[in-house]
């Protein structure tokens, strides 16, 4: 018997169609798998009664002649995502015991399709992190380990739990954010595809908002091919969210054509840091030479507001998120702290501190700063403005090139604790990332190689707004003529 | 009218005044959620998740809320801002679920404009408004149903309000009370607030100031959420006084936030030391600008009713209305579209031009309707005696079928029953009696039975003609024609 | 151009309503200061008569009709509250 937790995504498809296996067997293969899987703790929720009965019901849609491409596949929920009856906490403290009366969008898009809920996922405290180190239920590990050694690694942030769960084979694809590489750079941490679509195109409705100009679902897959086929599943026009945009989803596996001839890609010079590691250099080159092999033109392009991409972001994203996280103060739900004797503010005071942790409360602080009155302008306006320059430095390259090819992360995954004394070291990760989010554009990583130590490392694709066609099928050439087939020792089992 | 001024012991003080009015929108749902907005229903019982906040909740913005403050402003003659943004107000309180107000800071829906009031002498003053935006209302805290905890209720939260805010222009209690009043009259009449400041759907934030003449404004305090007419004039009363005391004991006026407490007639400061409010604003990112084009303007535009100054002039002017009935009738605008219908049917009836019976019609609903409805605790959108009901009764008198008299009676029992005035008439026989050949018989009976009367009248007490025509009325049960009586009794009596 | 100091830091935590210790106080001025000071690179860009970028999305809001198609849902509402009662929210009172 195949082990069924090492499917794709289409090949499940196929053989469900086929009627080879079924909906049910492929949701206990992966349950068991996430019961097995509790040293990497991706999961932060388990929902195996729930699965099997949606995978009956998927079994019946099968039958029924209604079969999509998410029909029966077992997948992970970020916990950021509200999921009705079923923990919902963005993996804090001050959200405790929250079970929601409502499921979000992105994953109600998903069970419309039939798709089957095998539990939430670990992730930084509300989406603010690189490294999955500040979840309140502990850290996730990555399920590649350096050649020779023991020593546990990050899987990347902050979608860690979604990156590791399909890394780890505990689940077939995973829903995650993207608010400044949240998707991105721990998929280039595990070796896994990521992709974060244009700004408008997935629903925020049921998200926990982080920065809500900044928040993207998006979904991790083993592949292209599975990345498009989830995607097409959770985007579409929402009317509950009004940044949510009124435009039709292609259909995202068609793009998938493998040829990019005549396609321009652009190398931005910005990109190349001093200091960078290499052999992230060296992949990157190796990029541009599977691009020309397949009959693309490469050009050099600049992005001249490229280092001023990861301020902006520290200015903006805790501003908005300063205000996003006022709700949590123990009135309507999650935790409340009582203080002896004291009232209504020193209730607020007494849960905030205990119920956020140090990074987003360092984020709240800075946010609450750079809105207040006497630096607003110095502060979020200007950072609202070279935002505007940033997004403008793309729309001009892109009337030269239709995609841009750029590492996905400055290094490779590394050790637990190794950065997070210094935030601002912390913050460096997301420094390719973080350009594409400021102007909500479409990006993803694909596998492209692995480092000296056997840890993988990703290439990113960039495209224009409300073109992830091409950033698909760009992927898919990098895919293909990358031939990534390493996969982690299954250490955690 | 002399100018309004405060005594102090040194001197005059002139007191400068700005209202804020939060003015809740006539809408079926509230201003960024699919709730309902009804008055009175059970705690928590019209909230959207939206509403209460829940985490990954989104606002989206109600069509009918953007339209009615756009009439709104129409009418206050205001400039309609096409492109608009909303702002987050952040500040923490238990009924402001998201910790942020929804507002507009920078750039407000709509901009200047300006209120007519109308003062007490007849005279008129502009009161300039600085802009309307629109805004959420926060919900309800109670803090007296249980001795540790408050009580909160987010049925009005997320309610869309207008917050209308003048410029500092009103120098006296009467100018601000004349301001609400046409402000709360403007609003009632197009149909974008209810004005019911009891209810709490119309408040208003004071803005007082003193300053001896020819000095510049001095520091103002904010009184929030006066909830009548009266309390604002008693609240600025109060506070412009103890603004002056403190100026002439050589203190300064701290600028500072207060309630006014109805009870004691006094204002109080709402913090002991409390910091000043640094709501952060910026963009809403969850939303996108207003936006909208003239053609939408001018739609809104054609659906504003004749507005309360226009319709009095015109009622003075092409109905020749006294001043006062005008203005009476203006105050509500059921008052006159009650009106507006009476003269039309009454018109019709009587086969007259409606300049023709204005007049008198106006007298009779300002007098007698309103008195018997006031009595009876109605409002004329209650009034048992319906405008074509009226405008029987009135032709009645027009063609001389009833007198004066006998209508007031006939009206009484019309406020009743409802029964129509001609019903009535016919029920009780009260037509009046204009036979002639009948009157006269009447009167040589009176004068028979009354030959004393008759000498001294004739010995030059003229006065008791009165006399007579009392006893005529008396004998035709009232129902005599007043006006033929007096006509053919004077030539007899005199013999 | 910043430079938080204690007293800052504990106006930034009023505000924001999280209660920082005092003996923290002083080393959350630190990272703070830390961190303006590398976002206070933007100060080298000109951005003379740029327009603040609010919002990526190239569309207009979308408007929806006056209709009541929420709300009547107070179980739902008060499920996950700490503390409710007869229907509502029950909270500490303010101190004055």
């Amino acid at each position: 018997m195949t082990d069924l937790t090492k499917l794709k995504i289409a090949e499940a498809r196929d053989l469900l169609k086929k009627g080879d296996i079924s909906a049910r067997e492929l949701t206990e293969a992966h349950i068991s798998a996430v019961e097995a899987a509790d040293a990497l703790n991706a999961y932060v929720a388990k929902t195996p009664e729930m699965a099997l009965e949606m995978a009956d019901k998927a079994d019946a849609m099968i039958k029924a002649g209604g079969q999509k491409g998410m029909t029966g596949i077992p997948v992970g929920i970020k916990d950021l995502f509200a999921t009705k009856g079923v923990h919902t906490q963005a993996c804090s403290h001050i959200l405790d015991g929250f079970k929601p009366e409502y499921e979000s969008t992105v994953s109600q898009k998903l069970w419309d399709d039939g798709a089957v809920m095998l539990g939430k996922l670990n992730m930084d405290e509300f989406a603010m992190g690189s490294s999955n180190e500040t979840s309140y239920y502990g850290p996730v590990k990555n399920p590649w380990r350096a050649k020779g050694s023991n020593n546990d690694f990050v899987p990347g942030g902050s979608s860690g739990g979604s990156v590791a769960s399909v890394a780890g084979y505990c689940a077939m694809g995973a829903t995650a954010s993207d608010t400044g590489g949240s998707i991105r750079q721990p998929a280039a941490f595990t070796g896994t595809f990521g992709i974060k679509p244009t700004y408008g195109r997935c629903s925020r409705y049921g998200m926990v908002a982080f920065a809500s100009s900044l928040d993207q679902a998006g979904t991790i897959t083993r592949d292209v091919r599975d990345g498009a086929i989830m995607l097409e599943s959770i985007s579409g026009f929402d009317a509950k969210d009004s940044t949510s945009v009124d435009i039709p989803v292609p259909n995202f596996e068609a793009a998938l054509t493998g040829d990019i001839r005549g396609m321009k890609i652009g190398i931005p010079q910005e990109y190349h840091l001093a200091g960078m590691p290499a052999e992230i250099e060296a992949l990157w080159h190796q990029g541009i030479e599977w691009m020309k092999a397949a009959g693309a033109e490469v050009v050099d392009i600049n992005l001249p507001h490229t280092k001023y991409a990861l301020p902006t972001y520290y200015i903006v994203a805790p501003a908005e998120a300063s205000s996003n996280l006022a709700r949590y103060d123990g009135v309507r739900y999650g935790l409340r702290e009582m203080v002896e004797g004291g009232g209504l503010v020193d209730m607020y005071e007494a849960t905030r501190a205990a119920g956020f942790g140090d990074e987003v409360k360092r984020r709240i602080m800075i946010g609450t700063y750079v809105l207040s009155a006497g630096y607003y302008d110095a502060y979020y306006l200007k950072a609202q403005k070279v935002r505007k320059l940033i997004s403008d430095d793309f729309k001009r390259a892109f009337e030269k090139v239709d995609a841009i090819l750029t590492p996905t992360a400055p290094s490779a995954a590394f050790a637990f604790g190794e950065k997070s004394d210094d935030p601002i070291a912390m913050y460096l990760n997301d420094v390719f990332t973080v350009p594409a989010s400021l102007a909500g554009i479409p990006g993803s990583s694909v596998p492209a190689g692995l480092d000296a130590n056997g840890l993988p490392l990703g290439l990113q694709i960039l495209g224009k707004a409300w073109d992830e066609e091409t950033v698909l099928k760009v992927s898919g050439v990098i895919e293909e003529a990358a031939g990534f087939t390493a996969k982690p020792e299954e250490w955690w089992r | 009218m002399g100018k309004y001024i405060v005594q102090g012991a040194t001197g005059d003080f002139e007191i400068v005044l700005g209202l804020e009015v939060h003015a809740q929108v006539i809408s079926n749902a509230k201003l960024f959620s699919g709730a309902a907005t009804e008055f009175g229903a059970e705690p928590n019982a019209q909230v959207s998740l939206v509403d209460a906040a829940m985490p990954g909740m989104l606002p989206t913005i109600n069509a009918e809320c953007i339209r009615q403050a756009v009439r709104t402003g129409l009418a206050l003659g205001a400039q309609i801002n096409k492109f608009s943004v909303f702002d987050r107000k952040n500040y923490f309180y238990a009924d402001l679920p998201q910790g942020y107000q929804i507002s507009q800071f920078k750039h407000p829906i709509v901009g200047e404009g300006t209120v007519t009031l109308d003062l007490a002498d007849g005279s008129t003053k502009e009161v300039g408004i600085e802009r309307i935006h629109l805004e959420q209302d926060a919900g309800k805290s109670m803090h007296d149903q249980h001795p540790q905890y408050t009580y909160v209720d987010l049925n009005r939260s997320g309610v869309a309000l207008m917050e209308i805010v003048s410029k500092p222009d009103m120098r006296s209690p009467e100018e601000a009370g004349a301001y609400l009043t046409k402000l709360r009259t403007i609003l009632r009449y197009i149909g974008s607030c209810d004005g019911n400041m009891e209810q709490g759907s119309m408040r208003a934030d004071v803005n007082v100031s003193v300053r001896r003449p020819g000095e510049p404004f001095g520091t103002r305090c904010e009184i929030k959420n006066v909830n009548s007419i009266r309390f604002v004039r008693q609240a600025i009363e109060y506070e412009a006084q103890r603004q002056v005391d403190i100026i002439e004991a050589g203190g300064k006026v701290d600028q500072e936030t207060r309630l006014f407490d109805p009870n004691k007639g006094e204002t109080r400061s709402m913090r002991s030391k409390e910091e000043a409010h640094d709501y952060r604003y910026f963009p809403d990112p969850d939303l996108l600008p207003v936006e909208f084009d003239d053609a939408f303007i001018e739609a809104a535009r054609a659906s504003l009713p004749e507005l309360p100054d226009h319709k009095k002039a015109r009622f003075v002017e092409e109905l020749g209305l006294p001043d006062y009935n005008a203005s009476v009738l203006v105050a509500e605008k059921e008052s006159c579209d009650y009106f507006e219908d009476l003269i039309a049917a009454l018109a019709k009836k009587v086969g007259k031009d409606v300049k023709d019976v204005a007049a008198k019609a106006s007298n009779w609903v300002t007098g007698d309707l309103f008195g018997a409805l006031n009595k009876a605790g109605k409002s004329v959108t209650e009034s048992p005696v319906s405008a074509s009901q009226g405008a029987d009764l009135l032709a009645l008198i027009e063609d001389g079928t009833i007198s004066g008299r006998i209508a007031k009676d006939v009206f009484e029992i019309m406020f009743e029953t409802g029964k129509d005035a001609d019903v009535i008439v016919e029920e009780k026989g009260l037509k009046q009696v204009s036979d002639t050949g009948e009157i006269e018989k009447i009167i040589d009976a009176v004068i028979a039975a009354n030959p004393g009367q008759l000498e001294q009248y004739r010995a030059g007490k003229d006065k008791l003609i009165g006399f007579f025509v009392g006893q005529v009325m008396k004998e035709t049960g009232g129902k005599a024609n007043p006006g033929l009586v007096n006509q053919l009794l004077k030539p007899k009596l005199d013999g | 151009m910043s430079n938080i100091d204690k007293a800052t830091v504990a106006k930034i935590a009023r505000l924001a309503r999280i209660k920082i210790e005092d003996e923290k106080l002083e080393s959350l001025a630190g990272e703070l200061n830390n961190i303006l000071g590398w976002v206070e690179q933007l100060d080298e860009v000109n951005t003379d008569n740029i327009e603040p970028m609010s919002s990526v999305v190239d569309a207009k809001l979308r408007w929806r009709a006056d209709e009541v198609t929420d709300g009547d849902k107070q179980q739902s509402v008060l499920k996950n509250a700490p503390r409710g009662e007869y229907g509502f929210f029950a909270v500490p009172k303010v101190i004055e």
